[in-house]
This record gives structure tokens, C-alpha cells and sequence, in this order.
């Protein structure tokens, strides 16, 4: 079931496509949807958080060090993080580039 | 005890709708089904139904309150005519997908323009493709009947639709006509307590109105065509149980001295009974037709009809609306394609007729034999008329 993100064939839909198990959304990862990634340039970021507020999905965190860095699992790729950044620490680098 | 009352139509489906014991109405008033909330409101002002009567600001709202409401597993009633209906447009086809089983009286009338408020079928045929359970209603007893066999089909656990019931905008819905009102004994004994399948509660957790995306789309499209295909086998169950208990039959299509006919008319809605006595008038001179009256609109019943129409020679279908540019009047083309197939078809006449309120006579059916029966003789060149307009 871990991999299976929707029922196979009609007859195993739900009435009325109704989802009884909460929180289920956070297994699909619209991260698939993204056509660029963000990349951080870490010397350049201070820290101040201004992609966490701007980021629409809410996929952007905190790491050990205290790095704002986005959930590639759900990161759709829209660059806003990257346009709000005071700094110009995030770069948008087309998927399947290095 | 079953009373005999002479009222109103619109008020007695009211009246039946309150006999359901529903638990919430949200409606907007507009002419000609006006008279079906308001009896309503009245209704619940007085403490004879314990019920939620919501005033909203527009038919949307209506029918996305009834959506919210039956969502949390209340039994819902609304209705509307018309632009109404056109303006409850975007929750239709959601409150069917969500499977929700809201039951609606719909006065049918002509949609604008030009503006007017008298009746035809232009209202429901626009939205018959959304998913809807569709009845047809030729006399008031028939919509106090279906409205109580309504919420037993639409709440039934292998069906959870919603389902409207067609009523004639004047022609039923003004009409002061005795009706048999069964009492709230007899509509408990018939109609359970409804069991959601699933409502919106805390501490039971479901979403619904989900999204879809392409991979599940087609699949959820085909789930939902199941249900309403599907819905038949219950309809024609229920059916039965109310002819059991109350006497009164019901079928997806009616019947009216077909036997042996060459030539079959078919209708629905308040043309069925004038239709009826045009039979009678061709009987008289010797004129071999029938009728069939057409009850269930959606799901379409084909088998039946296919059965209905055997033996016949030529079948001229009556419509109430125009389907502007189409093949053939929505109705015309249903029957058109649902008999295409079978060998044995009979040769179909289509009759664009009683639009925006224009009276249909009996001597109109007369003339339209007629036309049917040179028909066999000749057949028409064109697919559809606009029948009795004027200028050549």
C-alpha cells in the first residue's frame, strides 16, 4: 500500500471518492511536478528566513545548522524562495543538471 | 390512514417532502416552483416539521447548502426552476459526484431568452448529463408519490444519488387536483431513518469533494456512470414496494393502449395526460395508436424502451426543448440512439413542441398521428420539426 498513491481500477474507488485515512496527502510528492530544483549557495545565506515566508507550499525547514533549505519530497519548483532571496543564495538549476 | 386532498401541487409536494421528515431545506424562490419553499417555510414556521429552513441569497448557495447539509448526513430537500437551475450549475454535477443524496423538485420552465417564465423542458435538459437521478412527473398524485419514493431511491446504499423530480412549471406546480396523502405512519413504514454512508463528524474523519488528478479521473468518471447505471435495479425495487403497500404502480415507461399499435407517441411530464385522451379521441376513429409516457429520464431506460417500442411503425417523440444545431430534440436524439441499433426499429418522427408555456392540445397528438402515419408512407426529410410555428 506504501507505494500505491491512488486505486488501481474504478470498482476500488471510494463513493463519492471520499478518503477515510487523514493525512494521507503528504504520501503524494509534488515534488515529482518540479522542472527546476533550488540550489543553496550556504556562504552566501544569513539565515533570515525570507524563503520560509514566501515558500506557498510550506515545504521549506530549518536544518542542524539553522539553513533554510525546501523538502525536495514536495518542492514544486516555482523559484519564489530564489526571487525573494535578499542575498542571491538560492539558484533554480534545471532538473537532471548538476 | 391514505386522505384524499384537493390542493394545490406545489404545495402537496411540500407537504410530501415534509412527510419525509427532512432534517433541512435551503431554496431561493423563482417562478413557477416558488410555491413548493414557501409552503415549506410555512410548514416548519408552524412546528409541524422539525427542520432547518436556510434563506440563502441565490439558488448557488442553495445547493451548496444542501450539499454541506446532507455532507453532515442530514436528509435535504430543495427546488427551483429555470435560471435557478442554471445558476445552481456548478454544485450539480459536484453534489452527484460527492454522492450525496440531495432530492430536489425542479418547476420546469423555459430558460431565457427571451424571458419568460411558463413552462417547457429547456431547464432540466441542460443539466441532464451531470449525474442526476431524472423523474417525470404527469399529475400531482405522481410527484407527492415520487417525492416519498425519492428519498428511499436516493438514500438506498447501492445507489447515493441525488435525484430530482420533474413537475411541469403551471401545468402541475398551480394545478388544484385531488391526491391521495398517504399518513406519517404509512411514509415511516416505507421510508427508513437515512443512515449515511459516511458525514462529516470530528471524531469520525473523512474528506470529501477530493481532488482528482488525470490518473484517477477516468476511473472516478466510470465509478460514477456505474452509479447512476446502476441505480436502476434499486428504482425499479422501490417501485415495487410502493406499489405493494400503496397501489399504485409505477414504471420507467408507461404504457397507454400500445397493444398491437403501428403508431406510438411518446411523452412526458403533464403532456402524458392529454396525450392519453388523444389516444382515446384516434380509438374512437379507428386510428391504431398508443402511448408511452416516459418516467425515467436518467438513467435512460433503453431496455425497456426497446421492449416498448416492438411491434411499431412509426414512434413520434414529443420534446420541450430545442437542442439548438443538434441532430434532434434532446429527447428525440436519446430515443433516436438508444434504438439505433435494433433491427426492428421503428421509423422516429421528432416533435419540437409546447415551448416557453404554448399550450399542447389534444387535437395537436391528433394531428401529430397523423403526421405520423403519413410518415410511414413518406418519410420526413428532416429529423426534427418546431411543431405549429408559424410561418412556412
Amino acid at each position: 500500500m506504501a507505494d500505491k498513491k491512488w486505486p488501481e481500477t474504478w470498482q476500488e474507488i471510494n463513493p463519492g471518492c471520499m478518503v477515510f485515512r487523514p493525512g494521507n496527502a503528504r504520501e503524494y510528492h509534488t515534488g515529482s511536478w518540479r522542472a527546476k530544483r533550488p540550489v543553496y549557495d550556504f556562504s552566501k545565506c544569513i539565515k533570515c528566513g525570507i524563503c520560509y515566508i514566501f515558500c506557498p507550499e510550506g515545504c521549506i525547514s530549518q536544518d542542524a545548522d539553522g539553513y533554510f533549505v525546501a523538502d525536495l519530497d514536495y518542492c514544486k519548483g516555482c523559484g519564489i524562495c530564489a526571487h525573494e532571496c535578499w542575498t542571491g543564495a538560492i539558484t533554480m538549476v534545471e532538473e537532471g543538471k548538476p | 390512514m391514505t386522505k384524499r386532498v384537493g390542493m394545490e401541487i406545489a404545495f402537496a409536494a411540500a407537504e410530501a417532502a415534509a412527510l419525509c421528515r427532512i432534517d433541512v431545506i435551503a431554496a431561493y424562490p423563482i417562478t413557477p416552483n416558488t410555491h413548493i419553499p414557501e409552503h415549506l417555510s410555512d410548514i416548519v414556521a408552524d412546528g409541524r416539521l422539525d427542520a432547518e429552513f436556510i434563506c440563502v441569497e441565490s439558488e448557488h448557495s442553495a445547493l451548496s447548502a444542501c450539499c454541506g447539509a446532507s455532507g453532515v448526513g442530514a436528509r435535504v430537500f430543495t427546488a427551483t426552476s429555470s435560471q435557478g437551475l442554471m445558476f445552481m450549475g456548478e454544485v450539480i454535477p459536484i453534489v452527484s459526484a460527492m454522492r450525496l443524496p440531495v432530492v430536489m423538485a425542479i418547476g420546469n420552465r423555459a430558460l431565457s431568452g427571451p424571458i419568460n417564465i411558463w413552462n417547457d423542458h429547456s431547464d432540466i435538459m441542460w443539466q441532464r448529463d451531470e449525474g442526476w437521478i431524472s423523474l417525470f412527473a404527469s399529475n400531482g398524485q405522481e410527484v407527492v408519490d415520487m417525492i416519498i419514493q425519492s428519498f428511499k431511491i436516493a438514500e438506498h446504499r447501492d445507489v447515493m444519488l441525488p435525484l430530482n423530480i420533474n413537475l411541469d412549471g403551471f401545468q402541475l406546480t398551480h394545478v388544484v387536483e385531488p391526491m391521495l396523502f398517504p399518513d406519517q405512519g404509512e411514509v415511516d413504514r416505507f421510508l427508513p431513518e437515512y443512515k449515511p454512508y459516511a458525514a462529516l463528524h470530528p471524531d469520525h474523519v473523512v474528506s470529501m469533494g477530493t481532488l482528482g488528478l488525470p490518473e484517477i479521473f477516468t476511473e472516478a468518471m466510470k465509478a460514477k456512470d456505474m452509479a447512476l447505471i446502476n441505480s436502476k435495479k434499486v428504482i425499479l425495487k422501490i417501485w415495487k414496494e410502493w406499489e405493494e403497500q400503496f397501489g399504485r404502480k409505477y414504471e420507467p415507461i408507461e404504457a397507454y393502449k400500445t397493444e398491437g399499435s403501428r403508431i406510438l407517441l411518446l411523452t412526458m411530464g403533464s403532456m402524458d395526460e392529454t396525450a392519453e385522451a388523444a389516444i382515446d379521441e384516434l380509438h374512437k376513429r379507428k386510428i391504431s395508436a398508443g402511448l408511452l409516457k416516459l418516467k425515467l429520464w436518467r438513467p435512460f431506460p433503453s431496455e425497456e424502451l426497446r421492449k416498448a417500442v416492438k411491434g411499431a411503425k412509426v414512434l413520434a417523440v414529443m420534446d420541450r426543448a430545442v437542442s439548438f444545431g443538434g441532430a434532434s430534440g434532446p429527447v428525440g436524439a436519446e430515443i433516436r440512439s438508444a434504438l439505433y441499433d435494433e433491427p426492428d426499429r421503428p421509423l422516429i418522427i421528432n416533435e419540437i413542441i409546447g415551448l416557453g408555456g404554448r399550450d399542447v392540445t389534444l387535437e395537436d397528438f391528433i394531428q401529430i398521428a397523423e403526421k405520423a402515419a403519413m410518415a410511414e408512407k413518406k418519410k420526413p426529410k428532416e429529423a426534427y420539426e418546431i411543431y405549429g410555428v408559424r410561418g412556412s
